[in-house]
């Protein structure tokens, strides 16, 4: 399954200034570990929200909002997409991470059952023509 | 936390810890079986102490740390041990001896990860393919042998048996815990690629059955192809591998419809591939190709595939380098299935006759004798090309040949869209 995890905004990300150094080291070393462990799919940073802007729906009306927002403890200031076995797994790789404070958020990602039923014995034939990189 | 949560906790640490705990304790103890039953060891000590001690901040220093200790306890009392003690002693003086500098380059080794040497471990020539397969899930992916054996629909013993005597024979013959070096590591390189797609292959073709084990051997292989990569960043196939497992597994949801019949690549609905895998394939392509050298079968397999990811539409599939690249993947990995594919390539970019031209030899090939993809193929072209009775004569013998009742069905439509007589 995989699982997004949400880091969310504090005063200095949204103040636009970066992690210092150390932290920024034990972040790389803890992307790595990540990455090693095969399980790393995708990661970003987002800069502070006043480059941001939001969109407000009404009906047929879009009002366009400029950054920045009010509510920094509920913005996100990153994500990870991780491919885990478990919620569990999600978990302890997290605790592993260099945060010192806050909190971090993981969130499963709805699948198409796409590693389920949709794999049939009746497709073992399609496969054969797939599996050399799918001419037909 | 309850002891239900401390044991799934447990079972999960285990699943992150056991390859680095097995593959350290490896190079300690220089024996990959009893490396895996101290792991073990350490593993009931956990069972045993954190329901009421607690998950420790670092579980896998703890495990480490305590199979480290039953390591030493039983270099103290075993006699299996002493002897493998001595063992390793001379092992250690007979290398001194033949070439005094293997020492020390296995501790500058740039890629000498103990994992990376686990790898290379499990997936030794010396081993029979099943059980490359099997010891390397055991051992990379912390599958137990009950989940091997669903996995590959075997019986359970037969899986335990291929570990038991993989770990044997690889004691037996003395295998050095170590990451080969130039030619040999080329040789070596390939038996564990070979293994990883293997795997992948088998939950992505799903020979038979439907259990959840069978596509998680997808997710295992991809996983395992992630970490090699990381590990051994600068082989070019390793990432063409990777970039292959990627790109075939962004469209796992869009080959087949709703009540499980195939679609075909061409017919797939391309919204339904998965961005990202799609993207970290192309990605990994490029890795590998950033590495130079000459292109090899996975790299060429994965450019090829990534043709069909690049293309937002069927008709805007890019046949001619698709063929050129099968033109080149014959020439590295000559087969007749990779010429079948070369055919339908050329007939695609060059037109129907072309590809009849390079299907005609075929039919002489003994291996696809049963293949029934062979006369479907040629009904294809045939029936491009206006031969319609021939088209049909060959869909129908496709048809007979196919043992997939959903694919008969496809063709058998197929013969009969081209009518009766002419």
């Amino acid at each position: 399954m995989r699982v997004m995890v949400i880091v969310k905004a504090n005063k200095d990300s949204e103040a636009g200034i970066l992690p210092d150094r150390k932290i920024l080291e034990e972040m790389g070393k803890y992307n790595e570990e990540l990455a090693k462990a095969g399980l790393l799919l995708a990661g970003e940073g987002l800069q502070d929200s006043s480059k941001g802007a939001r969109v407000k729906f009404s009906g047929s009306k879009r009002t366009v909002i400029d950054g920045p927002f009010a509510e920094t403890k509920e913005l996100v200031a990153g994500f990870w997409l991780w491919q885990v076995k478990s919620r569990e797994e999600a978990i302890e790789w997290l605790k592993r991470a260099p945060f010192q404070e806050g909190e971090v958020e993981i969130r499963q990602v709805f699948e198409q059952e796409d590693f389920g039923e949709a794999l049939t014995p009746e497709m073992r034939d399609q496969e054969a023509r797939l599996r050399i990189g799918g001419a037909k | 936390m309850k002891a239900t949560d401390t044991h799934r906790a447990i079972e999960t640490v285990w699943r992150i810890e056991s390859a680095r705990l097995i593959a350290g304790l490896t190079r300690i103890v220089r024996d990959v079986g009893l490396a895996e039953d101290l792991a073990q060891d350490a593993l009931l000590a956990a069972l045993e102490r954190w329901p009421s001690s607690g998950v420790p901040d670092n579980p896998g220093a703890w495990l480490m740390a305590v199979a480290k200790h039953r390591a030493i306890d039983r270099l103290r009392r075993g006699k299996r041990i002493e002897q493998k003690h001595e063992e390793l002693g001379r092992e250690i003086e007979a290398r001194r001896s033949s070439d005094g500098r293997d020492l020390d380059d296995a501790i500058d080794d740039d890629v000498g990860d103990d994992l990376l040497r686990l790898i290379f471990l499990a997936c030794h020539p010396i081993l029979p393919t099943e059980s490359r397969v099997a010891l390397t899930l055991r051992l990379l992916g912390g599958l137990t042998t009950e989940e091997i054996a669903r996995a590959f629909l075997v019986p359970e013993p037969t899986v335990a048996q291929r570990i038991v005597r993989a770990k044997r024979t690889l004691a037996q013959a003395h295998v050095p815990f170590e990451v080969p070096r130039g030619v040999e590591l080329e040789k070596r390189l390939g038996s564990v690629l070979e293994v990883i797609y293997l795997i992948f292959n088998e939950g992505y073709t799903a020979t038979a059955g439907d259990d959840w084990m069978r596509p998680a051997l997808c997710e295992e292989a991809l996983r395992l192809g992630r970490v090699l990569a990381e590990l051994a960043p600068r082989e070019p196939e390793v990432h063409g591998l990777v970039a292959l497992m990627e790109i075939q597994a962004s469209r796992l949801r869009a080959r087949s419809g709703p009540s499980g019949e195939p679609i075909l690549l061409l017919d797939q609905d391309r919204s339904r591939w998965d961005g990202i895998l799609v993207v970290r394939g192309l990605k990994g392509l490029e890795r590998a190709e950033r590495l130079g050298g000459e292109r090899g079968p996975y790299r060429l397999q994965a450019s090829i595939a990534a043709c069909h990811a690049r293309a937002r539409a069927a008709e805007d599939t890019d046949w001619r380098r698709i063929a050129s690249l099968y033109d080149e993947l014959a020439t590295r990995l000559p087969s007749p299935v990779v010429e079948l594919n070369r055919a339908v390539a050329h007939g695609m970019a060059f037109g129907p006759a072309e590809g009849l031209r390079l299907v005609e030899p075929l039919g002489a090939e003994p291996s696809l004798r049963a293949y029934h993809l062979l006369p479907s193929v040629r009904g294809d072209l045939l029936s491009k090309l206006g031969r319609r009775d021939e088209a049909r004569a060959e869909f129908e013998r496709a048809a007979r040949m196919t043992r997939n009742a959903q694919e008969r069905r496809l063709l058998l439509e197929r013969a009969d869209a081209l009518g009766r007589g002419a």
